[in-house]
């Protein structure tokens, strides 16, 4: 009897893990549900976001009839969407074609939570993480469970039966297949610098030292490229491809299936803009003492909204980027995934890696600030090669490829004997 | 013969990906913060129709609340549409109106012939846009609705003052 009672009656230490499992059990439950509702009102708010902010560039007003502003259009667009017939393709394959919508939304959400969105919360029971599951192998799962991604997508264009979804579902394969490579390497440097693959471990390593865009920024920029092919957004939209592909895989969807993979577009943007800013923005930090224990309440409710801000800001910049680039073609996609990427993110690893080797050797203790100050020089340097290299279109080839000096002149002298081409030249 | 290929030699500054995405994102921020306000919320605020518009039909009236219409059939003979529909009648004082008075709208050209031809100033097309019926034959408009109609006339061109000051 003492030994069950003994537990409840010992007073906690707020700012120690909690001792007993039926803490966690609750608490984690509690963190599931509040984080599952902010997620899903998040994103049904983004399609409204988007709306908006396509309307404000091109100079428009946007969604502005129903409620105040036109703040409640998400709840028709819903109520729209169930209230429409579901029509199903009579040459589909149904178990995969209604399993399909599902299977693109499940990884957006199951990602989200290993990732951290705030400074730990000291209760009476213990100290709480504010991440729904603190994985030790957090950023491993996120590489796993992003790939599965790819599945709802690809069984969507194949199942329907149709060449335009079959084709979408093929070209989002191979796209993101070929993005996750670069991406996933352009995080090793990060992981190699927190020495742990934790997401908190690597949120905190950026407390204590330098955010890591500040330390690694071609890490940064080849993430960010690679997450806007790995969520199918524009510039790298070519699954869908109106102008070639109707709608690409869900060309066949209609209804709450459809929405389904518009909801899944969305949930995979806020993901990856809360991957971003955990990886490279400090995660949940605030500058300044607001990363450092003893934790407390308030802490936690100010890095939680300082991280939302961050992670709103990303989102943001999708819907930006969106507004402004066009499609990229199907073989520049490629070429810039594998020819340009891929080779950019392995010597930077190789760089990178000699680094910190190097400072490591030299006696620079992790996260002091001559640490911070060299690899901030090196990265000063390293961006300004890149920069220089990249807009000179000596790497990546613009919306043609450059001939050599030769070739030019040979077509030269083909043009000159063509009368076509005189006369296209006057 | 060959095929005549169109070389393309950009100069080096324009085939750079990076500054091509700079430039757009800066355009794209310049209208996002500070847009041009071009858009007419319709229902709610309407732009002024010039004085000249050519709407639907309106039958102005006498101050008896008759049709000024005296049915001399020239509207129903110059409708190059040929969208009127006029069969006169004469009263016991052998005054004449018409009996039937029936404008087809769909059939309507909108040229103001009519308008320019009658003598009495009778038929008017009107200043006048927002015309629904859930029926075709609501838009053969009848004696009885051309005359309570009350929107704005539609000023003819007038040689005198041709830019219509």
């Amino acid at each position: 009897m003492t030994t069950f009672i003994q537990p409840l009656l010992q007073v906690v230490d707020p700012q120690l893990p909690p001792p007993s499992g039926v803490v966690y059990f609750v608490a984690t439950v509690i963190k599931m549900l509040v984080v599952f509702t902010i997620y899903m009102v998040g994103v049904a708010l983004l399609t409204l976001a988007e709306r908006k902010i396509s309307a404000w560039i091109h100079d428009r007003i946007g969604p502005n009839r129903v409620g105040p502003g036109g703040l409640l259009q998400p709840a028709a667009d819903g109520l729209k969407n169930i209230m429409k017939e579901e029509t199903y393709p009579g040459a589909a394959n149904l178990p995969l074609f209604v399993l399909a919508p599902a299977i693109a939304f499940v990884p957006a959400l199951l990602t989200w939570c290993v990732i951290p969105f705030a400074s730990p919360l000291p209760t009476p029971w213990g100290l709480i993480d504010m991440v729904v599951a603190p994985l030790p192998v957090g950023y491993l799962f996120i590489l796993a469970i992003s790939s599965l991604g790819v599945y709802g997508i690809v069984l969507a264009g194949w199942s329907s039966n149709n060449k335009y979804a079959l084709l979408g579902g093929l070209r989002s394969s191979a796209q993101m297949i070929s993005y996750e490579i670069a991406m996933g390497m352009a995080t090793i440097p990060v992981l190699l610098l927190a020495g742990n693959v934790a997401l908190n471990d690597i949120v905190l390593q950026q407390a204590h030292g330098l955010w890591n865009v500040l330390g690694l920024t071609v890490a940064f920029l080849i993430f960010l490229v690679a997450a806007f092919a790995e969520t199918n957004r524009l510039p790298f939209d070519l699954p869908e491809a109106e102008s070639e592909l109707i709608a690409g895989y869900h060309s066949e969807y209609s209804a709450m299936k459809f929405s389904m993979f518009f909801i899944a577009e969305y949930a995979n943007m806020v993901t990856a803009s809360a991957l971003m800013v955990t990886l490279f923005f400090g995660g949940w930090d605030i500058p300044g003492q607001w990363d450092v224990a003893p934790w407390s309440a308030w802490k936690t409710l100010a890095t939680g909204g300082f991280f939302l801000f961050k992670v709103m800001f990303f989102l943001f910049f999708y819907m930006w980027i969106r507004w402004t680039l066009p499609r990229f073609r199907y073989d520049q996609l490629m070429a810039l995934g594998w020819k340009f990427m891929l080779p950019l993110s392995l010597s930077y690893i190789v760089i990178m890696a000699s680094a910190i080797l190097g400072l490591d050797a030299a006696g620079v203790a992790r996260g002091s600030w001559m640490f911070g100050l060299s690899l901030l020089a090196l990265n000063v340097v390293l961006v300004g090669i890149l920069l220089f290299l990249i807009d000179r279109g000596r790497l990546i080839s613009p919306a043609y490829s450059r001939l050599d000096k030769r070739n030019v002149d040979k077509l030269r002298a083909v043009a000159a004997r063509s009368s076509l081409m005189a006369e296209g030249r006057n | 013969m060959a095929i005549g290929v169109k070389v393309l030699d950009r100069p080096i500054e324009q085939t750079s990906y990076v500054r091509a995405t700079l430039k757009g994102m800066a355009l794209t921020a310049k209208h996002l913060l500070n847009p041009q306000k071009v858009t007419t919320q319709y229902p709610e605020q309407k732009k002024p129709l010039s004085p000249r518009w050519r709407g639907t039909h309106r039958m102005l009236t006498t101050e008896e609340g008759k049709a000024k219409c005296v049915a001399c059939g020239l509207c129903p003979t110059i409708c190059p549409a040929n969208c009127i529909k006029l069969v006169p009648g004469e009263d016991e004082k052998g005054n004449r109106y018409p009996l039937i008075f029936e404008i087809d709208e769909f059939r309507c050209i909108f040229c103001g012939y009519c308008q320019e031809v009658c003598p009495e100033e009778a038929i008017h097309l009107g200043r006048h846009y927002e015309n629904s019926e859930y029926s075709r034959q609501g838009f053969v408009y009848d004696l009885e609705r051309l005359t309570a109609q009350t929107h704005p006339v539609c000023e003819m061109w007038d040689p005198a003052d041709p830019k219509g000051e």
